[in-house]
């Protein structure tokens, strides 16, 4: 693909992407819908008592930690475990009961699945034919899901002839095929190392934006779910904990659990000083002589114990004190410095023995830095820097 | 999918082991009757169990049968185990294919072209055929099998441990004993008891290889098998019936056991 | 390691000269003798080569090599050719019917709970363990005519008394005691075949619109071939050399080599015969064979 045209698919998934938006919209009618669906294992409840929706067009992600219950949902779509308790539904129609052979959904394994005595092509055509498609149809359908990912001259080659790389895109051309009204990614990307992963995150949305198909995937990698997914679920323990677009997760989560489970993150434990309208005033335990300020609206009282969670690339660490006086300011000493390159993290202990990290882009190809080890700095971030969080 | 057939599996699981263990079953059961012939049950007896005692030849020739079945295990197990390493870890070398043919080709040869050839041999070289001519066509065969299992457990043997030793200044003998015998132990183990199994059950080879003084257990059962069914043959069969039965359960009970324990330490391990 | 100490040395060289002696020598003794003549003597047959005679009468007694054997063995006034295609044709009707009868306790096995394999396992391997000569014994008194299949068939009125079914003693018997007999060398390479098969294959076809019995056909069966070309082999190869089954449960007509070999030896005393025997016994196996060992040493090394 050359670059003329890899910067004109960008530009049209922003424009889609920007415009994009069903959850907001009352009147559109969700396609996948979970309704208080539950799914036991003798005694463990891998889902417990879960709705969700889910658009057309959408790319989705269901994101935690291995045993929170994703991959048991996503199989549940697919057909193969059936729920305990719910309903789950497909433009309507109720799945329940229906053999995963019938459903219209197709799924990308995490081991890709792909059957060892067959070529490439056949891997490809091997659900075509299931549907007795004409052969002549078939061919082409397969030929254009080797253009699609790359694979013209490798139609011949069996499975264990291939690169990871390769595997994972026969994997996802005979998911494909069918064109399913849902494909299903169960950690599609996890056996491809970092470089190949980033790439193809991007491969994965330019296909899907080019097919117009609703694409449901399940990871444990963060990053990949907020590159790729118009909305993220968070899960924990078999339920969902927030359902948003990646930068509401990041910026706002709702709880700790996401915070923590989001990305880097300090918190701090706190309790609620003062409030007033879209303002709230805490004081830290790690820093009780300093109040803290944080614009948002609070649903906590005085005197609760809330959280306070700050990302380490808000947190400026300097060896002055900030001239603007209305950024909160806590004083600390440097303790470890971790040099990656493109940033440096500095671990600050505080004075009752606390350490957060700040993340601080290296601006500069200096390579001794002026804040060293030991050194006393000040770590500031503005009110709307931090968020509340009450669970 | 796995619902709709279990039943298939269930019954097919039930019927297979019903064909395989139903005639052992009745042939322990007729040894304990009373009357002579086999297809009238004239009550519960001992009968046959005490007649047996009383039959030195075959007494003499379960002897033999069992020095011959240790010395060939033995035996076997060593060459076998040898022939294993060779193959799995000397890469190419020249006479390979020769080699690893004649390491396969006994495990289907049928026995009496392998009974046949090694009696021509014996005889080529005028050796006094009996007890060592078994023993020498015995672990020639079972040696095969010996080193079929033990390879299988060397293939999937970390080659990184055996490094280490190295690295740490082991020489490579003391290396196979103390690091790799150890960890392929099991597989030599059930690699003898194969070899000796093998040798106590063959009758073909042991009949060409033979000479006067020597007759095996196995040897003795033909003969008298063949002028018809004895209660006695009965007994003898479940005597050794039971032995295999009792030495396989603790076999299995050990290896369980082994394995129990070593759960249990890798709980109180991860338990910190 | 390098190549350097003896000892090294030593692992290599004791097993490959004892094979080599006692696997490849004997081969070539049987095909020497097979071409040499009966006699009176012993041992019976010349020319009998010595060595310590001098080089021409070593080259003398090539002279005194013959096919004679061969064309006696191959001539169709002798039982010999009727012998190999019986043993043949019982041998793979019997590997057929390992297969049917093998495949789907197999398949059972490799799809019962985990925690009950290795049980299961044990199960098909301990009558392996009891004789071979036991197991093939037992049948006997359960196929003769007073014996206990006929009396429970009599019991249960199928038969009438004075109508036994004939069946010890008929192909049919060795056909039972084959299978009986080569059941776990049958059941143990398709189980470790169909063990190793990747679930998640299963459900990928499922996915893709497959229903189970087409799933069947289409992805286990083909990927469990190894297996069944294994199991074959390793039924078909010895089944055809078969000695003790068909002479203690055969009839009087039923005919295969491996017992024609032993009677040619031991009841007629021709040795010479008997090699011949051996030697188009070993080409007519030699394919099956030479096939059966690329497939174990690719199942053993080649991972």
């Amino acid at each position: 693909m050359s670059n003329g045209v890899a910067e004109k698919t960008q530009k049209t998934i922003g424009g889609i992407r920007r415009k994009f938006a069903p959850w907001n919209d009352p009147q559109a009618v969700p396609l996948i819908r979970y309704q208080n669906v539950t799914k036991r294992f003798g005694e463990f409840t891998a889902v417990d008592n879960l709705s969700l929706d889910i658009y057309e067009r959408e790319f989705f992600a269901l994101l935690g930690p291995s045993g929170c219950g994703k991959t048991t949902l996503m199989r549940m779509l697919a057909g193969f475990e059936e729920p305990t308790e719910g309903m789950i539904t497909l433009a309507g129609q109720n799945l329940v009961g229906t053999p995963p052979y019938k459903r219209q959904t197709n799924m990308m394994f995490q081991s890709y699945a792909l059957f060892p005595h067959m070529s490439v092509w056949d891997n490809i055509a091997f659900g075509l034919k299931q549907d007795r498609m004409e052969k002549g149809a078939i061919a082409a359908r397969v030929e254009e899901m080797l253009k699609l990912v790359k694979l013209e001259k490798f139609a011949k080659r069996k499975p264990h002839q291939l690169s990871g790389g390769q595997r994972q895109r026969v994997a996802l051309a005979r998911s494909l095929a069918k064109r399913p009204k849902v494909l299903l990614l169960d950690e599609p990307l996890g056996a491809l190392d970092k470089k190949l992963r980033e790439e193809t995150q991007f491969e994965l949305m330019d296909i899907q934006m080019e097919l117009g198909m609703t694409f449901l995937i399940v990871t444990h990698d963060q990053e990949e779910a907020m590159t790729v997914a118009d909305r993220i679920a968070v899960m924990n323990h078999g339920k969902l904990v927030q359902v948003d677009q990646p930068a509401v997760i990041y910026e706002q989560p709702n709880s700790r659990y996401v915070a923590d489970f989001v990305g880097d993150v300090n918190i701090l434990d706190a309790k609620v000083e003062a409030l007033a309208p879209g303002a709230v005033t805490l004081r830290a335990e790690a820093a009780p002589d300093m109040p803290i300020r944080v614009a948002q609206e609070c649903p906590a009282k005085v005197g609760d114990s809330v959280a306070l969670a700050l990302r380490p690339e808000k947190l400026r660490v300097e060896l002055d004190p900030p001239a603007d006086p209305s950024v909160n300011t806590l004083t600390g000493t440097i303790w470890d410095i971790g040099y990656l390159g493109d940033l440096s993290i500095y671990h600050v202990e505080l004075p009752n023995g606390v350490r957060v990290k700040a993340a601080k882009p290296n601006l500069t190809r200096m390579v001794e830095r002026p804040i060293t080890w030991d050194d006393k700095v000040y770590v500031s971030f503005t009110p709307d820097a931090g968020v509340v969080l009450t669970s | 999918m796995r619902k709709g057939l279990s039943w298939f599996n269930t019954t097919s699981i039930a019927l297979g082991f019903a064909f395989l263990y139903i005639p052992i079953i009745l042939l322990v059961i007729y040894s304990f009757n009373a009357s002579r012939l086999v297809t009238v049950w004239a009550g519960f007896s001992f009968h046959w169990y005490v007649q047996l005692f009383h039959n030195q030849q075959l007494l003499d020739a379960a002897w033999v049968t069992l020095r011959v079945a240790f010395l060939t295990a033995t035996i076997a197990t060593v060459l076998g185990t040898m022939a294993a390493i060779t193959l799995t870890r000397y890469g190419r070398f020249i006479g390979r294919t020769l080699f690893s043919g004649m390491v396969y080709a006994p495990l289907v040869m049928p026995e009496v072209i392998t009974g046949l050839s090694l009696l021509l041999l014996f005889v080529a070289i005028g050796l006094d055929r009996g007890f060592w001519t078994i023993t020498l066509a015995h672990i020639t065969f079972t040696m095969c099998f010996v080193s079929v299992v033990v390879q299988s457990r060397l293939v999937t043997f970390d080659r990184s441990l055996e490094e280490a030793a190295l690295d740490l200044g082991c020489t490579p003998f003391r290396t196979f004993f103390v690091i790799t015998l150890p960890i392929i132990l099991p597989a030599v183990v059930s690699g003898w008891m194969l070899a000796f199994t093998l040798s106590l059950d063959d009758l073909v080879i042991a009949s060409f290889t033979t000479g006067p003084g020597a007759t095996t257990l196995p040897m003795r059962i033909y003969s008298q098998v063949r002028l018809g069914v004895t209660p006695e043959i009965n007994a003898a069969c479940t005597i050794l019936i039971a032995i295999v039965t009792v030495v396989v359960i603790i076999a299995s009970i050990m290896t369980k056991r082994q394995e129990m324990e070593r759960q249990k330490a890798e709980r109180l391990a991860a338990a910190g | 390691m390098a190549v350097k100490s003896s000892g090294r040395w030593l692992v290599l060289a004791v097993p490959y000269l004892w094979l080599l002696a006692l696997f490849l020598v004997p081969f070539l003794i049987v095909f020497k003798i097979s071409l040499s003549t009966d006699a009176i003597a012993q041992p019976p047959y010349e020319p009998v080569f010595d060595l310590a005679a001098g080089w021409e009468a070593f080259k003398e007694s090539f002279s005194a090599l013959s096919f004679d054997n061969y064309s006696y063995v191959l001539s169709w006034d002798n039982e010999f050719i009727e012998a190999y295609g019986s043993s043949l044709w019982i041998a793979g009707v019997s590997t057929i019917l390992l297969l049917i009868v093998g495949y789907p306790i197999a398949y059972g096995m490799a799809r019962a709970p985990k925690s009950i394999r290795p049980t299961l396992l044990m199960l098909v391997i301990l009558p392996f363990w009891t004789s071979f000569l036991i197991r093939v014994y037992a049948w006997i008194g359960i196929l003769s005519p007073e014996g206990l299949l006929n009396q429970l068939l009599i019991a249960l009125g199928i038969i009438s008394p004075d109508q036994p079914l004939q069946i010890l003693a008929t192909n049919t018997a060795v056909y039972i005691g084959i299978v009986y007999s080569y059941l776990p060398f049958m059941i143990l390479p398709l189980y470790s075949a169909l063990e190793k098969m990747d679930d998640t294959l299963l459900e990928a076809a499922a996915d893709l619109g497959c229903p189970p019995f087409a799933a069947f056909w289409k992805i286990t069966w083909p990927l469990s071939l190894p297996g069944v070309f294994a199991g074959c082999l390793l039924c078909f190869i010895p089944a055809v050399g078969e000695f003790v089954i068909p002479d203690l449960l055969g009839g009087s007509d039923t005919l295969m080599i491996g017992k024609v070999l032993w009677t040619e030896f031991s009841v007629n005393r021709s040795w010479t015969v008997s090699s011949a025997v051996a030697v188009l016994l070993l080409m007519v196996l030699v394919i099956p064979i030479v096939f059966y060992q690329n497939l174990q040493a690719r199942e053993v090394e080649g991972r």
